[in-house]
Order: structure tokens, then sequence, then C-alpha cells
């Protein structure tokens, strides 16, 4: 029966115990000085993903990108590349392409030879250059400026050149450093579509550095969090967004209310916490791995609290009570401000389903707030 | 952006320019005298660039500077720049500090000071073993190309430092070992601060008198040299003339340079803004 | 940056030999040479280091090592015209002679003395005066419109390109007893007697200011030009009038500028020696041209270094006192 492997790429390698990591980093460690930029990173990426780095400046991120391309050199620790140990490799003999975050675009030279740059460096046929490079400038859509020089670009041409020169080596990796940073809003959003389907089409790994967690949401099929130098959880952006492991993270990604509790209560598929902030005992789901009496944290998310003047139908758990206090109208949704009366602030998120709904909540309105059992997000760390 | 600014100021401002070019000027009129008596006006005359263009000690000590000036200038480019990008991109070495020092000193030291070191030296290196044999145009070339040096490695430097660091890691990520790197990527981008360090160069080894002075043999007497003795004896309109020859190809070069550039960067900027109109297409809605 | 492998140069050497150079390799001392350059771990980038060291060791430090020695030399009259520090006696071990007697000379002689202080304090003044002169103007600079601010800059620069002992050539025209400055006054009738201004310190001076002037403008035109101006619209927006917010915060903020400026005019005119001498007089003593003079007309080489030796200590002095302002006002910021 399972004589045969399937032929079909597998959706999510990371969750198979038997695939082998592509990108392989062990206990890897870069010091400068007395600061530690990584510490004792560990982290597999597995072909064809799109691995995003989130962290604020100064996590690290960066460094360990550095590290990938051949940079800098860790100060301990090692990095395997398609099972090739890169230690003492330089980064012009490194299977791998990074695009800079400036671009890094050779002023000098015209698009066309930016592109040409990286297989004149191999010695490529000259004819074969031509090809490929043509080939790639139609690929990015940018055919019809290939004489031109960078500061002859808009914003957004530049990018797609600094891409299709990272791309023309046809690298096992591509190393992206903030690569939507430089552009504005509106073609930010369409560029990521791009990338996500240039990505698909080429099927090169990516490892893509941000510190926008939107970008990264969006485009990753995994994540990295990082923070002062560690990985502090690893996942799909579903995974880091619903279960994050830690306050750290839960509190990085979007918004979030925390409070800190104790457990009251507990059994195998439930657990009761006493959260004297929230102003009601939280009710769990399911069952948490703590000891009791242990202090610890439940996350909630803006969006899974109800809000409502009357109050719900079971009023005894997972409800509180508290006035509004500030309300900012987002256009698709409104933010509400709400000081609980044990005076915690909590913020509420609404969607705004109705265009001119008659019975809008308003400041100094009395108000029930509730949420699902399985809505919290019990965290110990 | 400007700002209003007290009218005084300008008058100041004025004044200033004035006190610039008013020595300038008079050299420049005074070349035309007829007489030979430099701060008489007795009539216009260009009997003294005749004179000048007849004069063989000067026009040959003239050809001697420009040769010195050329060779020293290639040279200290050479230097100058090995030094920008030893200290620039070497990151730390041991010695590092030293050399930093080395090519600074030439920047603040009297030249009083480097003329009289180096003809010892070289009076030293004689005995010793026996090169350079006597003082030459060869010891003045070296003369200037230790001093000008300094210029140049201060100009590269600011470029270097000026530059994208990001650029030349693109290339070698691209696959280009660091020497290929540097002749293709970072030679091209730091060129206006190679030209612009030759022009300084070349510029020092022709102003130069004291070096030369002291390093200089019987040989070989360079146009300053030249023009100190005539000077020291008094003034001449000889002097005057070529002094308005200098100051009118080193005006012509620096207007020229200066339209070129202004052209070059007026292009730059309607490119720049043609790129951001014309080409993102424009928002939906 | 990435440091590159090194590569030996032996090994370099060895493999890019050719047939020749591979005979040549077999042979027993060569191949020893060989071997022992290939030790050394020599990479291109330890020969780019090299090179430039070499030529200012050579051409910038040995020298004053030199000047140094002869220093404390004696004056002899001889090609060259001093006695030997080192010398091999005929038992064979090593004697030197320090003689003290140039320094003992320059502390003796009120001339030396006076001509270091004097120096320092025309330097001093000089600067003082480019500075009042050079304000002024670099503000006017800084803030005038963009499109004139091009060409009055490349008429600050024009003179650095012409030739200084030119300029300084055209100031005895000016000056003299029978120069045009006081052909103009005499002939507007409002003196009947030529003003002596050739060969006074108020022609050292004149010059000094005159040749060094855009030295002190173009440092004080970029921390003025960089200036946010929103600052001052700030200040004026709280209430600063223009004179105090130009006192409280132009001049603070200009103040690199204004060190810049001063130091590259003090520390050249320092030295200074074609302006003292073509229009200084007998009264002007400046070191440097003490220096020419010890050299040139008495052929006294070591006092001449000596003098040397104890200049480039003011220079030195100068410069570290010059870091330790620097350092101070990085820890102040």
């Amino acid at each position: 029966m399972h004589d045969k492997k399937p032929e079909t790429l597998v959706i999510e390698p990371w969750r198979d115990p038997t695939a082998k990591p592509y990108i392989s980093l062990s206990h890897v460690t870069k010091r400068f000085g007395n600061f530690t930029a990584v510490n004792e990173v560990s982290l597999d990426v597995f072909r064809q993903e799109l691995f995003c780095l989130l962290g604020g400046s100064g996590c690290g991120k960066s460094t360990l990108l550095r590290m990938l391309a051949g940079f800098e050199e860790p100060t301990s620790g090692q990095i395997f590349i398609d099972g090739q140990d890169m230690a003492g490799i330089p980064p012009y003999r490194r299977p791998v392409n990074m695009m800079f975050q400036s671009y890094a675009l050779f002023p000098h030279m015209s698009v066309e030879d930016n592109v040409a740059f990286g297989l004149k460096q191999d010695a490529t046929p000259r004819r074969e250059i031509r090809e490929r490079v043509a080939a790639m400038l139609a690929l990015v859509k940018l055919s019809a400026f290939s004489r031109r020089k960078p500061h002859q670009l808009s914003g957004g041409q530049r990018q797609r050149v600094a891409l299709a020169r990272s791309l023309i080596k046809e690298p096992k990796l591509l190393l992206l450093d903030e690569p939507l940073g430089a552009l504005d809003r509106k073609l930010r959003e369409s560029t990521q579509y791009e990338l996500m389907n240039l990505q698909d089409k080429l099927g090169v790994t990516f490892i893509v550095v941000t510190h926008d967690q939107e970008e990264a949401m969006m485009l990753a099929s995994r994540i990295g969090v990082m923070n002062l130098g560690h990985i502090v959880q690893v996942g799909t952006p579903t995974e880091i967004y619903e279960f994050p492991t830690s306050r750290f993270v839960a509190d990085f990604i979007g918004s979030v209310n925390m409070f800190a509790g104790q457990v009251t209560a507990e059994g195998s598929h439930f657990v009761r916490i006493a959260a004297p902030d929230a102003g009601c005992t939280i009710f769990i789901d399911h069952g948490v791995a703590a000891p009791p009496n242990a202090q610890l944290w439940v996350a909630l998310r803006p969006e899974k609290i109800n809000i409502s003047r009357e109050p719900p139908a079971n009023p005894a758990e997972n409800c509180t009570q508290g006035v509004v206090d500030g309300i900012a109208y987002m256009g698709d949704m409104s933010v509400f401000h709400v000081k609980l009366d044990t005076g915690r602030m909590v913020n509420v998120t609404r969607a705004n389903l109705i265009r001119h709904a008659e019975d809008t909540l308003t400041w100094d309105d009395r108000v029930w707030l509730h949420w699902h059992p399985a809505s919290g997000v019990v965290l110990t760390i | 952006m400007s700002r209003r600014v007290h009218p005084a100021l300008w008058i100041w401002l004025a004044a200033g320019f004035a006190f610039l070019y008013v020595p300038i000027v008079s050299l420049i009129i005074f070349s035309f005298n007829e007489s030979k008596l430099v701060t008489v006006w007795s009539g216009f005359s260009t009997r003294w660039y005749g004179a000048l263009l007849q004069n063989d000690q000067i026009l040959s000590a003239a050809g001697l500077s420009v040769r010195i000036g050329l060779i020293s200038a290639s040279l200290a480019v050479v230097l100058g720049t090995l030094v920008a990008v030893v200290l620039a991109r070497f990151g730390m070495f041991r010695g590092r500090a030293l050399l930093s020092g080395l090519a600074t000193a030439p920047l603040v030291m009297p030249e009083v000071i480097t003329g009289l070191s180096l003809l010892l030296l070289f009076v030293a290196l004689e005995q010793a073993i026996g090169w350079p044999s006597g003082r030459s145009a060869l010891t003045i070339i070296i003369a200037h190309t230790t001093f000008a040096m300094a210029y140049v490695a201060v100009v590269v430097q600011s470029r270097l430092t000026g530059m994208d660091p990001a650029i030349e890691e693109a290339a070698m990520d691209l696959g280009a070992r660091p020497s290929k790197v540097f002749f293709v990527i970072t030679l091209p981008l730091i060129s206006p601060a190679l030209v612009s360090g030759f022009l300084l160069a070349f510029t020092l080894s022709l102003d130069d008198l004291v070096l030369a002075s002291f390093v200089s043999g019987p040989g070989a007497t360079t146009l300053p040299m030249v023009i100190y003795s005539k000077v020291r004896l008094g003034l001449s309109p000889e002097i005057n003339a070529l002094a308005t020859l200098m100051v009118a190809v080193v005006g012509a070069g620096v207007v020229i340079a200066g339209v070129i550039l202004n052209r070059a960067e007026k292009a730059r900027q309607r490119d720049e803004q043609m790129a951001l109109a014309g080409d993102e297409a424009p928002p939906l809605r | 940056m990435m440091r590159p492998p090194p590569l030996p140069l032996g090994d370099r050497l060895a493999s890019g030999a050719g047939l020749g150079g591979r005979l040549l390799v077999n042979l027993a001392p060569v191949r020893v040479a060989l071997n022992l350059l290939a030790r050394i771990p020599l990479s291109g980038r330890d020969c780019v280091i090299a090179l430039p060291y070499l030529w200012l060791t050579l051409f910038f430090m040995l020298p004053f090592v030199i000047v140094l020695k002869i220093s404390f030399a004696d004056q002899l009259i001889a090609q060259p015209p001093y006695s030997a520090l080192f010398d091999w006696a005929t038992q064979g071990y090593l004697t030197i002679k320090l003689n003290l007697g140039n320094y003992l000379f320059l502390a003796s002689d009120p001339l030396y003395l006076n001509a270091y202080l004097k120096s320092v304090q025309i330097a001093f003044i000089s600067a003082l005066i480019c500075l009042f002169i050079a304000y002024p103007m670099a503000y006017a600079l800084a803030r005038a419109d963009a499109a004139w601010r091009g060409v009055l800059l490349m008429l600050v620069v024009l003179p650095f390109w012409t030739s200084f002992l030119l300029r300084v050539y055209a100031w005895i025209g000016l000056l003299n007893n029978n120069g045009i400055i006081n052909n103009l006054l005499m002939g507007l009738g409002i003196i009947d007697q030529p003003i002596v201004m050739m060969r006074t310190n108020f022609a050292v001076y004149l010059g000094i200011v005159y040749a060094y002037l855009p030295f002190m403008l173009l440092p004080l035109y970029s921390s003025l030009e960089k200036m946010d101006l929103t600052l001052l619209e700030a200040a004026e927006d709280l209430g600063c009038l223009p004179f105090k917010a130009f006192l409280t915060i132009t001049l603070p903020l200009s103040l690199p500028g204004i060190v810049a400026g001063f130091s590259l005019v003090f520390i050249p005119s320092l030295g200074e020696f074609v302006i003292p001498d073509l229009l200084g007089g007998s009264e002007t003593l400046m070191i440097g041209k003490v220096l020419w003079d010890e050299f040139f007309s008495n052929r006294a080489w070591p006092i001449a270094s000596a003098v040397a030796t104890a200049m480039l200590s003011l220079v030195l002095g100068i410069m570290v006192f010059q870091q330790w302002l620097e350092k101070r006002a990085e820890a102040g910021r």
C-alpha cells in the first residue's frame, strides 16, 4: 500500500515528521562584541515554502538573513542549505540570492544590465543571458523599460527590477529583506499578490524578513516570530494569531485584552479561571496543563467579544459589564473602549454590518460583554 | 527654502565677495597695462603677454610643473584611493588607527616641516643606499604624491562612506568576487570622487612652493619657484599676465564643470519626476 | 564585509608559474623560499593594505624620525652639514651622542620663543577675524535663493583653484607705498602721504585672512545650510524674538562649523611661510619663516630640525586638544 510515494507536493511538510528540511539552522548564535543579535536559533524551512521572519527592529531578523546570505558568519551553530554546510562559504559562492531593502540596484547600469549581472558572473553564454533576461523582464512586466537606468524608474518598478535580478540565477533560496517596505500602501497590496504568484510559478523557496504583521500574515506559509534574538514561535498565520503560545506573541500580533488570573476549578475538558480584573470567572472549554493556583493569563481578541445593551442568555460566566468610554469609527468596523466596573479598560470591535443603524451604541451606554468558552487563550508565559 | 534675511547681510556678503575678488581683478586689469609700473595705469596693451610667451624660463618651468602635477596626481589618486578603500571597507585590522593617522596628518602638517623632513630623508637615503641620487623632479613628485594622497583619501573616503553598502553586497550576492566587485561596481560609482581628487591633487602640486623649494635640485625649477624668485625682486607685469591666464583657464574650467554638473542634475530630476508621474498606474476610483 | 580566504602569495606564485617556473620550483633553494613565502598568509587584501602603508611609512613617518635625529646632531661645515649621531667606535660598540645644544640654543635665544608665540597670536587673531567676516556671509549664503546659491558657492570656491602665491602677490600691488590703494587715496585727495602698509603686521593679518577666508566660509555654510529651518519657526511660534532665536538656536547648532572652520584657518596659518615672507616685515616673526631662514640662509640644518620638532609638538598639542574638544562635545550630546 505504501510502496508508492505520492507525487503531489505535501501541502504542509512541517507536519510530516519524515520530511527533510531544505534549509536548516541549528543553534545559530551571532554576537557583535557583547551584544547577542541572534541567540541559539534552530529552524527548519522546507522546499517551496514562503517563510516570514517577523519581529520589531533590532530583534535579530536581519542578522539571521545576512547569515543565510553569507555576509555574516555565525559565532556558533550551523547553517545547512539543501544538506550542504554553509560554514566558510563566501556570499559569491552560495546558492542563495537576496533582494535588499534598499533594492541596491547598480545605479550606473541599465535595467537589463542589472538583471544580467548575476549570469555574467557565471560566464553564461551571451545568447543565453539575453534570452533569460528578456524572459525574466517579461515575467515582471518590465520589458519596455530594459534600457532605462534605475533613477528613471518609479518605486514599484525598481522593486520589480530588484526582484528580477535576484531571481535570474534561479537560486535555491531567495532572501527578501522588507521587500515591500519602500512602497506606498496601495501599491503594496497588489505587489503582495504578484510576489505570491511569482513564488508559486517559479517554485523557489522564499525567506522574507518583515516588521509588518499584515504583510507576514498575507504572504507566509509559516511565520517565525522573533524577539531579542530568539525565535519565540513558529507556525502558520492562523496558529500564530489564534493559538499564540506566549503573551509576547499574543500581544505582538493584532491587539488583545490580557487578563491575569488563577485556576479555581479544572477538569479534563474545562477550566475555570478567576480573573479579578475581568469582573467575572472565565470559563474555557478545554483542559490546561497548569498547576492549580499558578499565575496565568487569558488573552481575548477584541473581535471575539460580543457587546450589547441587553444581558446575554447565560450571564453567569464569560460575561461582564461596563460603560462605553470611547468609540473609534474605522469604517469597516468600530472599536469600543469599554470601562469595566472593575475599572479595567477593554477593547471590543464590532463590524459595521448596517450602513445606518438606528440603534447604535454610543458614549456612556451601559453594556454587557460576553464571549464563547472557546475564545479565550490561556497563556502561562 | 529661503528665509527672510536682513538686507544688511546682503551688503556684508557683497563686501565679502569684493574682498575676495578685488585683488584678483586688479591683477587682471594691470596685466593689460602699457607701463612696466604695475600700479600706475598708462594705457591698454597686451605686450606683457607677448613677453611672457617669449620667456623661456617661465615656459619651461610651467611645462615641468604640469608634468610633475600630472604624474603626482595620478600616483596620489591610486594611493589615496587605496587608503580610502582600506579605511572605509576593510573593517578592523591591526594598525588601522596608525594608517588613518598617517593618511590625515599631511593635511594639518605645516608645509615647511613636511618639506624639511622629506629633504632630510632624501639626503639620508642617498648617503645610505645611493638612491635617490641628488634632488630632481623625482623627489618633487614623491613629495607631492605624499602630500596630495591625503586629500584624495579624504575625498574618496567620504564618497565611499556615503555609498549604500548594500550595492556592493548585492554584487557579491550575485556571484562577483571582491576584486571584481571593486572594479565593476565600486570604482564606477566613486569615479566622480576620483576625478575631483585628481583635480585637487593636480592643483595642489601646481601651486606648491614650499615643498618643491626644499626637495628640488638644481635642474628642477617649478613654476611657483620661478614666480617666487621674480616676486621677491619686485612687481613684474609678466607675472600679472601669467596670473590672468591661470585665472582664465581655471575660471573657464570651473564654469564649464558647473554648467555640465547643473545640466546633469536637472536632467536627473526631470527623469525622476517623469518616472514618478508617468509610469505608475493611476489609482482606481 | 566578508573577508576572503587568504590565498598565500607563495602558493599563487607556485601555481601561476609556467614550465620554466616549474623547473625553477624544483630547485631546492627556490622551493625553500617559496615554502617560506607560503607560510606568510599574505592575501590580496594584505597587499592592498601594505602598499599605502609602506609609502606613508617611508615618505612621511621615517622623515620625522630623521628630523628628530638631526635635531640632536652637531652643526658641521660639510656635506651634509651635520654630525653623525650613531658612531661605531673603534672598540666595536655603538656610541650615541645626544646633543641637546640645539634645543638649549632655541630656549636661550628670545628670537625663537618670540616667533613661536607670535605665530600662535597671529594665527589665532586671524582665525577670529575670519570667523567675524565669514559668519554673516555664510548665513546669507545659506539662506539665499537656491538658484543663486550654486553660483555664489562657485565664487567662494573659485579662488581655491587659482594660485595661492599669485593671490598673495596681488596684495603687494595693492598695499605698496606706490601701490593701487595709496595711489587711489592720494588721487582722491584723502591723504597726501602714502600710508605704510606693506611689510607690516597689518599686511600679514590681511594676507592670512584673505587667503584662508574660504576655509572658514565653507564649513560654516554647510552647518548653517543643513539646519532645519522649522526649528526657528517653532521658536518664533513659541514667542521667541528672531534675534534671540538666532542666539539660542542657530548659533549653538552651527558650533561644529565654527570649530571646524576655526581649526582649518588656525592650524595652517601657524606654519605659514609665503604670507609673512612676502607681506611681512622684520617685525613679523613667524616660526615657518624662521625655519626657512635657518635652513636656506644659514644652512643650519640641526637648528632647523630642532625648530621643526618644536613646531611639530605645537601642532600635535593643538590636534590632541581638538580631539579632546570633539570627544567632549560628543559625550555632551
